[in-house]
């Protein structure tokens, strides 16, 4: 029993310097200047890389206006998200900027910080409750339109299938209710098949080889978002982006290299970095006393292969 | 028990039965949806879009046939992926150093479970559950939360080629691996050290099986095997994602059990891991192919996996 207690004395103390050699690499380049402003980011999620670049975004603004930036994964867990913010607000931030796993979730976390008086920014998904200064999103609905339009513009006229989000999401939903809106505009394109693939590109690829199993006559594919339009790619093989159009959205790097080697055909940017870097300048005002608009769109560009070259870094 | 006594053992015949009649009955239903369902160019798909999930339940049988169970088995797919892609794409090292660093990571991981279970005195349950996290962390941390890409040609053919212009070649490295773990379990020592392990831990050690090294190679084998599906996913995108494998233990775990072997350990056979896996694709393809809505696709699923595990317990009692 003794030995045992050492041991877990010994893993406790490994763990605490662990966790030490980890804070301080992380805090490594954070000056020590007494007023300077703490403003902190929760994220959903960084094992996507849109979220990757949104934070990049976030940091490289705080950098050039010399704010302290504190940023928290939630993993895609609405709870943990909870607890990040409420140790957000323990710790006395100036800002709070977050981007909900989850719109109706994160109501109660966005009413504690609310109560402490510290603002709140919601990025890429907005709250439904609980005061928020402001809302920096893309324009998902028409971003959708602009896809569809494409892909009418691209295939000419036939049957096309869509690649849906995970279900219930608000990028799916305002997506896919933008795509059907520019369906609906028009009559040569025929939507044959509309089928989940969770917004990941494993199951792009299957859902999209079941979907041409099902419907020889596919010629054009719209994947609400890039990785499951990159999984479709690799299930038309030699057939992506010339038999078969491919659309999607996001523009994340791989998606404009596919665009690039004419594997896919068009990709709706949203731009994440800009996003991050505009709830950064939007959190300085806001706590600076100015006013701000209550939503701020973020645009959306529609890529094509004649101005991918702007888009790859 | 000699294999010939196995081989013809009425229970092993009935949980070998079971789920590969459901598998049947779920075809047959299918067949009559769908009219793209039964030819060869379909079955090949479903063979390729398990693939992955196969070859992870398959290492997964060796652990729940021990009375184990390891929950890491999809972050240590994506870590090994990572682990190959960041080799061979931004370290820019020789393919096959690139395969062993991804394989052996895969293994690596796989044998810090089997320490944390046997040195550690973890159960199965907590270490491979802390694995779970740690291994997708340094999946992230390696690659910065990017997918790694480009994979080299070859390793892009393992993923999309065919053999003889028709046989996809993911389906030709799952039947190896199915091969491999029926002769694992069959016929070497750790194998049936497996199913003794499984069926009474206290026996098996009072009668002279070393269960501590023989748990460390059960967990380093679901790891080595969690590492071939990382690579074979990678090659199929052709890229390594850093969240590729992301609640894949969940289907492996799945598939081992719809297969009819017990999550108190001692009964499973990889076969009925395959007809389990088997399923779980049929399903998805026919869903698809029937274009059901994604919110029903989720009830379905989950009813079935419900029917088939009932139906294979059921038949056993009798």
């Amino acid at each position: 029993m003794r030995m045992s207690k050492t041991m877990l004395l010994a893993v406790l103390a490994l763990g605490v310097l662990a966790m030490t050699v980890a804070a301080s690499c992380q805090r490594g380049g954070a000056g020590a200047g007494g007023s300077q402003k703490k403003i902190a980011l929760s994220i959903s999620t960084l094992n996507n890389p849109f979220f990757i670049g949104l934070r990049d975004g976030a940091q490289k603004a705080a950098k050039d206006s010399n704010v302290k930036l504190e940023v928290s994964d939630a993993q895609n867990d609405a709870s943990q998200q909870q607890d990040d913010i409420q140790n957000f607000v323990t710790q006395q931030f100036d800002a709070i900027l977050v981007n909900p796993v989850d719109s109706k979730a994160i109501v109660p976390a966005i009413k504690a910080a609310n109560n402490a008086n510290v603002p709140v920014i919601a990025l890429d998904r907005g709250a439904d409750g609980g005061k928020i200064a402001t809302v920096i999103a893309s324009d998902n609905v028409q971003g959708g339109e602009m896809a569809g339009k494409e892909l009418a513009k691209l295939v000419g006229s036939g049957n096309v299938a869509q690649l849906e989000g995970i279900p219930g999401t608000a990028p799916a939903r305002d997506r896919g209710e933008g795509f059907k809106k520019a369906m609906d505009a028009q009559s040569s394109l025929k939507l044959v098949a509309s089928q989940t693939a969770n917004f990941d590109r494993n199951e792009g690829l299957n859902v999209a080889q079941n979907i041409l199993q099902a419907n020889q006559a596919i010629k054009g594919i719209f994947a609400q978002n890039d990785e499951m339009a990159l999984g479709a790619v690799q299930a038309l093989k030699d057939r992506a982006g010339s038999d078969v159009k491919v659309v999607g959205f996001d523009g994340v790097d791989d998606a404009l290299k596919a665009i690039k080697d004419g594997k896919m055909n068009s990709t709706i940017a949203q731009q994440p970095d800009k996003m991050g870097a505009l709830g950064v300048e939007n959190a300085m005002k806001v706590i600076d006393g100015k006013s701000v608009k209550k939503s701020i769109p973020v645009d959306v560009k529609l890529v094509t292969k004649d101005n991918v070259s702007d888009f790859l870094k | 028990m000699s294999s010939i006594a196995r081989r013809i053992n009425p229970r092993g015949l009935v949980s070998r039965s079971g789920p590969l009649g459901g598998l049947i009955l779920l075809c047959i239903v299918m067949t009559i949806l769908s009219p793209y369902f039964l030819t060869f160019n379909n079955a090949f798909n479903v063979g390729t879009q398990i693939a992955v999930v196969a070859i992870l339940a398959l290492g997964q049988t060796f652990v729940i046939v021990s009375g184990g169970i390891d929950l890491s088995v999809g972050s240590v797919l994506g870590l090994s992926g990572i682990v190959f892609g960041w080799a061979t794409a931004v370290a820019n090292q020789p393919l096959p150093l690139a395969l062993a660093l991804g394989l052996g990571a895969g293994a690596v991981a796989g044998l810090t479970n089997g320490v944390l279970i046997t040195l550690g005195n973890l159960p199965p349950f907590i270490a491979t559950l802390a694995m779970l996290s740690a291994a997708r962390g340094l999946a992230l941390v390696i690659s910065g939360g990017q997918p790694l890409n480009p994979i080299p040609g070859v390793i892009q053919t393992l993923g999309s080629g065919d053999l003889f212009g028709f046989v996809p070649l993911p389906v030709i490295l799952m039947l190896i691996m199915w091969a491999l773990t029926i002769g694992i379990l069959r016929s070497t020592y750790p194998g049936r050290c497996m199913y003794a392990i499984g069926g009474n831990e206290e026996a098996s050690r009072l009668s002279g099986i070393n269960v501590s090294r023989q748990k460390l190679f059960i967990y380093t084998l679901s790891g080595f095997f969690a590492a071939i599906a990382g690579v074979l996913l990678a090659a199929r995108l052709a890229s390594a994602q850093p969240q590729a494998g992301f609640t894949f233990e969940l289907d492996a775990i799945a598939a081992v059990v719809i297969g009819g072997a017990s999550l108190a350990g001692g009964v499973g056979t990889a076969s009925g891991t395959l007809v389990g896996a088997l399923i779980l694709g049929v399903l998805r393809n026919g869903l698809n192919l029937l274009n059901v809505s994604a919110f029903w696709q989720q009830v379905v699923i989950g009813v079935v996996i419900a029917l088939a595990v009932m139906t294979d317990t059921l038949r056993r009692r009798k």
